[in-house]
């Protein structure tokens, strides 16, 4: 009898750990449509990508290089610069041997979260429910030469030696061609265009100071990354300065603060905005969307598109931003789309969709 | 006896005084010129200590009184007011004169802007400031001549300086380039560069210059100013098509002369072009032109 209460103890300490060393293999085979999505999505979490790709269907053709690729991203793009956040799924309908599963994913990068939405095809195989992985096809340039005439700024500063009569070269004219506040439930924004008027490129900022009922100022910001930075001549770009919390009631006035400085710019990569149409996405919002040309014959790695929102009497109403996670790759579309309220969509007359580029080559 | 001994220490006192006041004498010549030797006579007799104080300057120099002492031309470099000091065996005396700058040698010149669009009235400003040698400002009167040229053609203006400042102002040429911006007093030159900018695009025009089944390419005229200067490469020219499809937008930059784009084929297009905010004509594609 004394030696009971050990033994018991001595089972339980091997029954525990025995529980413990078991735990549902990550590549366990999914009960169900939802639960083999998932755990491709929590494998794709972990960038345990083989454990994630046992999960696709071997009728989806495509390898695990290109499954990767499809979902940790390609060419430098923003999406390489990701992980997985956190995703939801949601059976949109299922039946004994096929379902769809619809996916909400939430990317964290450098410029901020990022969603996608994804329609996931769920087969039966062997008894067991496996992905259809749509692969993103990258169509295939046809090997050519395009001619790029490099048109490129340099600047002579003025020197530690010279006079001191000696001029430095002049910063660029800028102006601010419209500026018009509008008043949301989180806060005040300010919005326009703003023009480089001068002949050489101008690296340009666009901040605000807003000035209160008895003349004290409220608060000073400034448009950060809702503007083009880097204005080629004649270029216009909108601008978006968000002030939280204040209210238009609260201000008296506005001081519109401009600023531009003359920097060394390349006229490359052009980009063009093709087929810009306002539309209701797969969630029944309203999104400007359209493809994105890269006319050049170098690898854009990540687009940032700006949309201007105009009324019928052509006043700028809202500025909207967005990052497209691919890379635009030379001669090749790419689809962007920007969303904006219901609300903001019925008073949209007109919209202008510009892009600044960040790639790793081009800057080099 | 009384009266005799009263004169004699009058006198001795006059001679006393007399010869005090002779040992601090300092003559200084009314036209120092800064950058130029001076000669200080002085009177009196013994060893003293010469100290001439001046604007960022100061010179101690032993001196035998009675003797004349030279100043060298890089001793006195600064124009303006002055104080020389003598100190003897009888005391301090201190005397203030004036340095006047030297002969017109060197110009500091502002030129405004650096850059300009063409034809503009009155926009070009140039300010000349006149120095001697040693970088003292010469007030007086100097005749300064400013020219500005464009390619080997130009205008001259000659103005006087007040106070050492003389300035014009100018308008910018009708042909764009780097306008020389000379400035010049005596031997004295200095250059500045004004560079003269085509201004905003007048009359642009574009055309179709290749249709296919997927694409079309448009491509402007040369693009040129309203005075017939060409705009400069790299100015954004925007191609604007809207169709049932929507909008296709390209930005595309003016190079050698002219902007291209290529934009998608439709059957029922209308495209429009512009330059910051100057709008072009317009186009309709498919359909009929």
């Amino acid at each position: 009898m004394k030696f009971a209460l050990p033994v018991i103890f001595g089972l339980l300490t091997v029954a525990l750990l025995a529980v413990g060393a078991v735990h549902p293999s990550s590549t366990a085979p999914a009960s169900s449509p939802e639960g083999a999505v998932q755990a491709m999505l929590a494998n794709v979490q972990g960038h345990d990508w083989k454990d994630a790709y046992s999960y696709i269907s071997p009728s989806s053709n495509v390898d695990l290089q290109d499954f990767v690729k499809d979902l940790n991203g390609r060419d430098g793009s923003l999406r390489t610069y990701s992980s997985l956040e956190s995703f939801t799924t949601r059976p949109l309908h299922e039946n004994d041997n096929q379902a769809t599963v619809r996916t909400e994913t939430k990317y964290s990068t450098a410029v901020g979260a990022f969603y996608d939405t994804r329609d996931l095809n769920v087969v039966k195989d062997n008894g067991q429910w496996k992905i259809v992985w749509a692969g993103e096809k990258t169509p295939t340039v046809p090997p050519q030469v395009i001619p790029v005439n490099y048109l490129r700024w340099d600047v002579i500063w003025r020197g530690a030696g010279d006079d001191w009569g000696s001029q430095n070269v002049e910063n660029p004219h800028v102006r601010i061609l419209s500026m018009n506040p509008v008043s949301q439930a989180s806060g005040l924004s300010i919005m326009g265009e703003v023009e480089n008027e001068d002949t050489v490129p101008a690296f340009v900022s666009v901040a605000a100071t807003l000035v209160g009922k008895n003349g004290q100022d409220l608060g000073t910001e400034s448009s950060f990354d809702r503007t083009s930075h880097v204005l080629l001549p004649k270029e216009i770009s909108p601008y978006r300065i968000d002030f939280p919390g204040i209210k238009l009631t609260e201000v008296q006035s506005a001081r519109m603060k401009p600023d531009s400085m003359l920097v060394p710019a390349s006229a490359d990569p052009v980009i063009g905005v093709m087929h810009q149409r306002i539309e209701k996405d797969a969630k029944g919002r309203s999104v400007l969307q359209g493809d994105l040309l890269n006319e050049s014959g170098q690898i854009v790695n990540i687009p940032h598109v700006l949309a201007t929102f105009y009324d019928n009497s052509g006043k700028v109403i809202w500025v909207s931003d967005g990052y497209v996670d691919h890379a635009l790759l030379p001669q090749t579309p790419q689809g962007f789309a920007v969303s904006l309220s219901d609300d903001l969509a019925a008073k949209v007359h007109s919209y202008r969709v510009t892009v600044n580029q960040y790639s790793r080559d081009w800057q080099d | 006896m009384r009266k005799v001994a009263l004169i004699t220490l009058l006198i001795l006192t006059c001679w006393f005084a007399s010869d005090w006041a002779r040992a601090a004498d300092l003559k200084i010549p009314h036209n120092a010129v800064a950058g130029e030797s001076l000669t200080l006579a002085t009177s009196g007799s013994g060893d003293a200590t010469l100290i001439l104080v001046g604007p960022g300057e100061v010179v101690k120099r032993s001196i035998r009184l009675g003797e004349d002492v030279q100043i060298k031309p890089e001793e006195l470099r600064h124009a303006g007011r002055w104080i020389a000091i003598v100190r003897g065996g009888s005391g301090p005396q201190s005397q203030a004169f004036w340095v006047s700058p030297g002969k017109p040698d060197q110009l500091s010149f502002l030129a405004r802007p650096s850059r300009v669009p063409v034809n503009r009235p009155g926009v070009i400003s140039g300010v000349a400031f006149v120095f001697d040698k040693n970088r003292n400002l010469v007030p007086q009167p100097t005749p300064v001549e400013f020219s500005l040229s464009v390619g080997g053609s130009g205008a001259k203006q000659s103005v006087k300086s007040s106070n050492g400042i003389a300035w014009v102002k100018s308008s910018s040429a009708r042909k764009a380039g780097a306008a020389q911006f000379v400035a010049s007093a005596g031997d004295a030159s200095v250059r500045r560069v004004v560079q003269q900018v085509a201004s905003d695009p007048c009359n642009l025009r574009m055309k179709v210059e290749q249709k296919s089944k997927d694409h079309v390419v448009l491509v402007t005229d040369p693009i040129r100013d309203c005075t017939g200067n060409p705009v400069p490469d790299g100015t954004i020219v925007t191609f604007i098509e809207t169709d049932k499809t929507g909008k296709s937008v390209v930005d595309a930059r003016i190079k050698k002369g002219i902007a291209r784009a290529e934009m998608p084929a439709s059957e029922n297009a209308n495209v429009t072009i512009a330059a910051g905010v100057v709008l072009g004509n317009e186009l309709h594609i498919g359909g009929g032109e």
